[in-house]
């Protein structure tokens, strides 16, 4: 360490001070970044006594600045001396839990979550725990606020006393006259139920959920139902009908549809917490209602749960509770005015089969599907399709192809892109499930049509199609039906749809061989090197370099080559420096293929291009 | 082909309001029930007695109690008429009546108001409401919920209105409900509670510091929680009435309010909606109290807005109506940090921010106040001028830079010509100086790397 000291002489505290202080903001922010640099060039012992202090009581900054340095003092242990200084590092975090900005003070409570389990209990009891005490009882919001993460990580490392005070401690701030402290410790209640001892979760949490759930602010409601959820986790089976199950009877139906929101919203949480007895008798009709409510976006959240709720139904039970009770439902909202509703419920509809199994399907979902297969709304067509091997998996997807071919073929038209976009991915999974007679005969064209769409991102995505099926398919498959039509393209008017066969050459090469790419395509991209416009000549040699590592060396050095060379001469200034970089490019697949030595030459040489390249 | 895909939002609300009657019905079917029994058509003013009035009153009261479907359109058509009228002859009688106001009546009042008012406000229409793109939705029971709102205010504004008796009924739960419908995204019912809550704050001193504190926490939710609430501006309408009527010296509870609130309402996105009422809020509490001038700017330098032009124009616009309120000795107080800021401004690249902030020695009031201390603002201003002045994009810019150089060198020629003949080696020394940064930080990242090779053991220490 004497070393060490000795270089530290050159840092006086000043100098790097001034560096936290600089007046331009950016600066500052670099330096706080940097504060652990700080910390080490002044070794442990002024890290302490003097940058720790100067950050406590200078600081009143921008909060950017506030930001960066509570996320740095969460590391900052070993810096200080490790453990056993550790609380050094409270005074600062402790101000920065105080201030007004909810991203600092988020930062500081974590950091200060993160040092409490580097503190000895004794450390805990004497630093940590007063901390805590302090912001619980702080005039602003703002600390109290952050108290309320806090109470969770001190708790199961004190004595008995102090769990008393800290009990204490969290009651009063769920009973706090600030919305904003309520919310706070409702929404860390579940966290404080967990490390408590259960009889203090039945006397002491139980009532706090359940004034906070009556709360007259229903973003305070809202939140007090996830704690129900993990109390109701803790809690032996026979209490939950007692202790929690009236409160949240009753926050399924609030008067307030953030609430209602919130039930539907953690719907599965909820039923694996309650067990099978409970769900049966109280869930399943309170899911009822949730898919029957009267806001869209309650039944939206209720039907995103549709799937998981019946999975996780006791399996004695299931087929008939969805049958009779989750089933009507759901057909009533196949046809809901709300289309973020119906594409809810088409995302995971799909998922039912499964469970239902063969029979039930056919009978009771398959005209569910087909009937959002015709849906006004794209996204809930797109769900659809998105899911089929759910039910592929069932009943095979030949029961639904006579109507998925025109909603595909719809989609494949719509006029928004994005939708085209969002169908043309699923098309290489449809393929492999309605297999290659099905797709010659029905899809082939769409497919291709794609390729000449006027979105630039359609023909992109239509490319990448192409080498999924053929990569589907096979090499053979692709040289009778897609390769002819997209060498077609090379002769097409417009120059776009030429830059696209290129494209897919690009795409198909490799998956298509060396015997493909050598007869039908080399040909075609030789021709088009001598295209009028530029744009195409210069994508020639691009595609050149592409496709050089499919080629044998001989034709790369007696066909390719000269082509390049020619280009790399044209007029024009972009044709001239990608034929360039398609040459650099080829002598490199070359001679990787063949000359370990020569290869690592020609990296060199190619290096040195670049090089000039970035210098011109 | 193309597709109906938006939604369809009239006939979703209609059948979501279908739905939620259902649920109602009971809870108010003895409302119907009083209704289509009482249709006797009784005018309350003009048909009976002045001894029978006031039991009328009541009745009619009750039954306005009643809340219908305006979703549906067809639905109850003439006891949808006939609320209104009656509506309406209770928005005569508490007008032009004398001795209407019994103490039963308050209840009923209160009531009748709080049945037809208070409801959870539905989620927007629109997936992410933005105010300043998206119409707002507006609510379909506006001819019964105007006439409400226009009675309650008349009664409020009655003379015969004793707060002592409404006091028991408009109390604080009330309040709360009330300050929550001001995020309704209808303007018009937005401006009828401004007049109401106004009122209330009158009339009810036992309600003051109540209302104060729930204002701040419906701000302090859409500043650090929520970014959303519609009636914002509105709210701060009131409070700079309020504000006006502080007693001095102000409580502390107020300077908090300044300082912990209103400064930070500046940080929120949607600040160019409630701006106006803001600046006006802040300007108030300065002309009451010049002292809180240096914590104010504090703040609005903190906040300054890194990234939004039109933020930034409408931070010096606030700044530029401070400064005409601001005490020579105050100006003192800040004028250093105050004007590293606007030298920032003058060089923006975007010409409107920079005009904005040039625009100021216009202001015959600031030009006097940096005249007088020419000797500080001048060397922050100058480099950041003689630069533009060169550099910048837009002649327009160049020009008002000409004039205020032009300016400067007329208050103080000494000065300005020190600095133009040091700007060279004053250039030169900064670029130094940043050198050495540079180089600092290269030999503590050094020793750095030096340490954790060492911890890893890589190299012997």
């Amino acid at each position: 360490m004497a070393g060490a000291d000795s270089d530290d002489s050159l840092y006086p505290i000043a100098v790097l001070i001034d560096e936290l202080r600089n007046e331009d903001v950016q600066l500052r922010l670099n330096s706080i970044k940097k504060l652990s640099t700080i910390a080490l060039a002044l070794g442990v012992e002024r890290t302490r006594t003097e940058l720790l202090p100067f950050l406590t009581d200078t600081i009143y900054d921008e909060d950017e600045v506030l930001l960066a340095l509570a996320e740095q003092l969460g590391n900052f242990t070993m810096l200080v001396g490790g453990p056993e200084y550790v609380h050094c590092l409270l005074p600062p975090l402790e101000s920065l839990a105080t201030v007004e900005e909810t991203v600092v003070r988020d930062k500081a409570v974590e950091s200060l979550r993160k040092i409490s389990h580097e503190h000895s209990p004794v450390d805990l009891e004497v630093h940590f725990e007063p901390l805590v005490k302090r912001l619980a009882s702080g005039d602003w919001f703002t600390s109290r606020t952050s108290a309320c993460g806090l109470f969770s990580v001190c708790y199961p490392r004190v004595s008995s006393t102090v769990k008393a005070e800290i009990r204490q401690h969290f009651r009063t701030l769920c009973s706090d006259d600030t919305p904003m402290v309520r919310r706070a410790a409702a929404s860390k209640l579940g966290e404080f139920a967990k490390v408590l001892e259960l009889e203090y979760v039945k006397s002491d949490i139980i009532s706090l959920f359940t004034a906070l759930a009556s709360d007259e602010q229903d973003s305070v409601r809202l939140l007090a139902v996830e704690a129900g959820v993990s109390i109701a986790t803790l809690l032996p089976q026979e209490d939950l009908e007692a202790l929690v199950m009236p409160t949240l009877r009753q926050a399924a139906e609030d008067k307030s549809w953030r609430v209602r929101y919130m039930v539907a919203d953690k719907f599965s949480d909820l039923q694996k917490a309650v067990g099978p007895e409970i769900t049966k008798n109280d869930l399943v009709p309170a899911f009822q209602n949730l898919l029957k409510d009267c806001e869209a976006e309650v039944r939206a959240a209720a039907a995103n749960k549709v799937k998981e709720f019946c999975e996780n139904l006791p399996e004695d039970s299931r087929e008939t509770i969805i049958m009779t009770h989750i089933l009507p439902c759901v057909k009533e909202l196949v046809s809901d005015t709300n289309q973020h509703v119906k594409s809810a419920l088409a995302s995971v509809i799909m998922g039912l089969s499964t469970i239902l199994g063969k029979d039930n399907t056919i009978e009771h979902l398959l005209p569910l599907f087909l009937a959002q297969l015709k849906d006004e709304c794209p996204e809930v067509r797109l769900n659809i399709i998105s899911n089929l091997d759910c039910v592929n998996e069932v009943i095979g997807i030949r029961q639904l192809s006579q109507s998925l071919l025109p909603a595909i073929v719809e989609l494949a038209e719509d006029a928004k892109w994005r939708v085209r976009l969002a169908i043309i991915e699923y098309m290489p999974l449809l393929a492999g499930q309605l297999g290659v007679e099905f797709f010659d005969e029905k899809l082939n064209s769409l497919c291709m049509a794609w390729l000449v769409d006027h979105v630039y991102a359609i023909r992109e995505a239509a490319t990448c199609n192409l080498m999924k099926l053929v990569e589907k398919f096979g090499a053979e498959w692709a040289q009778n039906t897609i390769v002819p039509k997209v060498l077609g393209m090379a002769n097409d008017p417009n120059y776009l749809h030429r830059m696209t066969t290129l494209f897919c050459i690009n795409a198909l090469s490799e998956v298509c061989g060396q015997e493909i790419t050598t007869k039908h395509m080399l040909p075609v991209v030789f021709k088009m090197s001598n295209d009028q416009v530029a744009n195409v000549r210069f994508n020639v040699a691009k595609s050149l370099q592409k496709i050089g590592p499919v080629l044998d060396s001989n034709c790369l050095q007696t066909e390719v080559k000269p082509v390049l060379e020619k280009l790399a001469s044209d007029q024009d200034i972009d044709v001239k420096y990608f034929a360039q970089e398609a040459i650099s490019g080829e002598f490199s697949t070359i001679i990787l293929k063949y000359n370990l030595h020569r290869c690592k030459l020609m990296t060199q040489h190619y290096v040195t291009l670049k090089l000039k390249k970035q210098k011109t | 082909s193309t597709f109906k895909s938006l939604p369809i939002p009239w006939s979703e609300r209609r059948r979501k309001k279908l739905r939620k009657r259902e649920r109602d019905f009971e809870f108010s079917a003895w409302h119907f029930l009083a209704f289509s029994q009482m249709r006797v058509c009784v005018c309350l003013c003009t048909d009976v007695s002045a001894q029978e009035q006031p039991e009328l009153f009541l009745k009619k009261l009750q039954q306005c109690c009643a809340v219908f479907d305006f979703m549906d359109t067809l639905s109850d058509l003439k006891m949808k008429e006939y609320k209104r009228s009656t509506l309406n002859e209770l928005v005569d009688y508490v007008t032009v009546s004398r001795g209407y106001l019994t103490e039963q009546a308050y209840p009923e009042v209160v009531k009748m108001v709080s049945y037809n008012i208070f409801r959870t406000l539905p989620p927007s229409d629109s997936n992410e409401f933005d105010p300043e793109e998206d119409e707002p939705t507006l609510e379909a029971s506006w001819p019964h919920l105007q006439l409400v709102y226009e009675f309650f205010i008349r009664f409020l504004e009655s003379q015969e209105f004793q707060p002592s008796i409404a006091k028991k009924y408009i109390d604080q739960k009330f309040v709360l409900q009330l300050l929550e419908l001001f995020d309704s995204e209808d303007p018009r019912e937005r401006d009828y509670l401004k007049t109401v809550l106004h009122r209330i704050y009158g009339k009810f001193l036992g309600l003051r510091a109540f209302i104060r504190k729930q204002i701040n926490n419906i701000f302090l939710r859409f500043v650090y929680e929520t970014e959303h609430f519609n009636g914002v501006a509105e709210l701060l309408e009131i409070l700079g009435s309020i504000i006006n009527g502080f007693a001095l010296p102000l409580k502390a509870e107020h300077k908090q309010f300044l300082v912990k609130v209103l400064i930070p309402l500046h940080t929120v996105r949607s600040l160019s909606l409630f701006h106006a009422q803001l600046a006006y809020c802040i300007v108030q509490f300065l002309e009451k109290d010049p002292a809180l001038t240096e914590p104010v700017i504090g703040g609005l330098l903190k906040f300054w807005p890194k990234t939004c032009s039109q933020k930034e124009v409408m931070f010096l616009g606030e700044l530029e109506e401070i400064l005409d309120v601001i005490e020579p000795t105050q100006f003192v107080k800040i004028q250093d940090p105050l004007f590293k800021q606007i030298s920032k401004c003058v060089s923006s690249p975007h010409f409107q921010v920079a005009e904005r902030a040039l625009y100021y020695w216009n202001n015959e009031y600031i030009m006097s106040l940096i005249e007088e201390n020419s000797n500080v603002i001048l060397p922050i201003m100058f480099t950041s001028l003689y630069r533009i002045s060169k550099e910048h994009w837009n002649p327009a810019i160049v020009a008002l830079v000409y004039n205020v150089l032009k300016a400067f060198m007329e208050m103080n020629s000494t000065l300005f010509d020190e600095l133009t003949s040091t700007y060279k080696s004053d250039r030169q020394r900064e670029k130094k100086k940043e050198k050495e940064r540079e180089e600092l930080w290269k030999r503590l990242e050094d020793l750095e790397l030096k340490r954790s090779l060492q911890s890893d053991g890589i190299i012997p220490t």
